[in-house]
């Protein structure tokens, strides 16, 4: 299936988590990502029962600290 | 409040453009903004905002101006090194504009004076570098209805969204707790370059003066992210969390208080 992840589209496997995701992408610090689908929060409790459909668009949100 | 020859002629690229226009050169000017950290946002967004006349800038910081910091902080030159950086910064925007009113606060923000402090200003600009402060000025800002602007930097990216009360997310929307102490790297750890504290400082100006003069419209909503790397600018679209412990319904934070963690950004201590 289709999903526009962090602005581009590539293809994943169906059925795919949003826990399952955050681990194929690499993301970094997979603890402290805030992740939104369809312009809608998952809540990071729910990233492993939040199965993506296609065409889904998600976003992963990462803490930036820094400013001096 | 009328215009002299003087303010004329220098806020004439400003006058000239129909957004802005003599309404919104006279609205920057009875205008206040306060920065929150003389750094590395704080020093271009300082710089800009003295320039743009803005009426009354405070300038907040408990720091001395250290060697390590001049890479970046744009507003602090070498012989600055030992001075306050607010005395530092209020020098240079003075000179650049003896217009403005520069008001300084050599000291932290905390949660017993933020309320106070933020209470005298119409906009907000967190420049601060760590998330204790970060989450501090979000709460605060949230809970006195007060607009402000967000910036983080870290290596070559950086991001910011502005808060207007009612207009969407605050900052604790995205993310809703701060990361335990040392969970994520800090730019003392990881380095930053230096120009992006310029460019997202810059962005962080462009808000407060839009704000101020109403022109455009504001990164509400929108967390907008840069990557020096790709010179990719995204807008991330995001949306106000109903059960924000802060902004939502039934909030349980009443009140700005201090989170601990540790700076981010603040480089080595000499
Ligand atoms: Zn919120």
């Amino acid at each position: 299936m289709k999903l526009t992840v962090g602005g581009n589209v590539k293809e994943y496997k169906e059925g795919m988590t949003v826990g399952e995701l955050i681990e194929a992408e690499d993301v970094k610090t997979p603890m402290y990502v805030t992740v939104s689908v369809n312009d809608e929060f998952v809540e990071s409790g729910d990233f492993a029962s939040t199965t993506l459909n296609e065409n889904d668009t998600v976003e992963f949100l990462y803490f930036m600290g820094g400013g001096r | 409040m009328a215009f002299s020859n003087e303010q004329l002629e220098r806020y004439s690229r400003h006058i000239i453009l129909k957004e802005i226009g003599v309404k919104g050169q006279k609205r920057l000017m009875e205008g206040s903004v306060l920065i929150i950290g003389a750094g590395g946002l704080g020093s271009p967004a300082a710089l800009y905002l003295a320039a743009a006349g803005v009426g009354r800038i405070g300038v907040a910081d408990a720091d001395v101006v250290e060697i390590s910091n001049l890479q970046r902080q744009v507003i602090h030159a070498t012989p600055d090194v030992g001075v306050p950086k607010v005395e530092s910064a209020r020098d240079k925007m003075n000179a650049i504009n003896p217009d403005v009113k520069v008001e300084t606060f050599r000291a932290l923000v905390d949660g017993e004076n933020v309320m106070e402090l933020i209470s005298r200003y119409d906009f907000i600009i967190d420049g601060t570098d760590n998330f204790g402060a970060k989450f501090l000025i979000n709460d605060a800002c949230v809970i006195a209805k007060k607009p402000f602007s967000h910036a983080g930097i870290l290596r070559f990216q950086g991001q910011l969204i502005t808060y207007v009360p009612g207009e969407g997310p605050c900052y604790r929307c995205l993310f809703p707790a701060p990361p335990p102490p040392d969970a994520i790297p800090t730019c003392s750890q990881a380095g930053v370059i230096g120009a992006m504290a310029g460019v997202i400082g810059c962005l962080q100006a462009l808000e407060a003066v839009k704000y101020l003069a109403r022109a455009g419209k504001l990164l509400t909503g929108v967390l907008l992210t840069y990557d020096a790397l790709t010179m990719e600018f995204r807008r991330v679209k995001t949306p106000a969390r109903r059960n924000c412990a802060v902004c939502g319904v039934d909030a349980a934070i009443t009140e700005a208080v201090n989170c601990v963690a540790a700076p981010v950004c603040e480089g080595i201590n000499i």
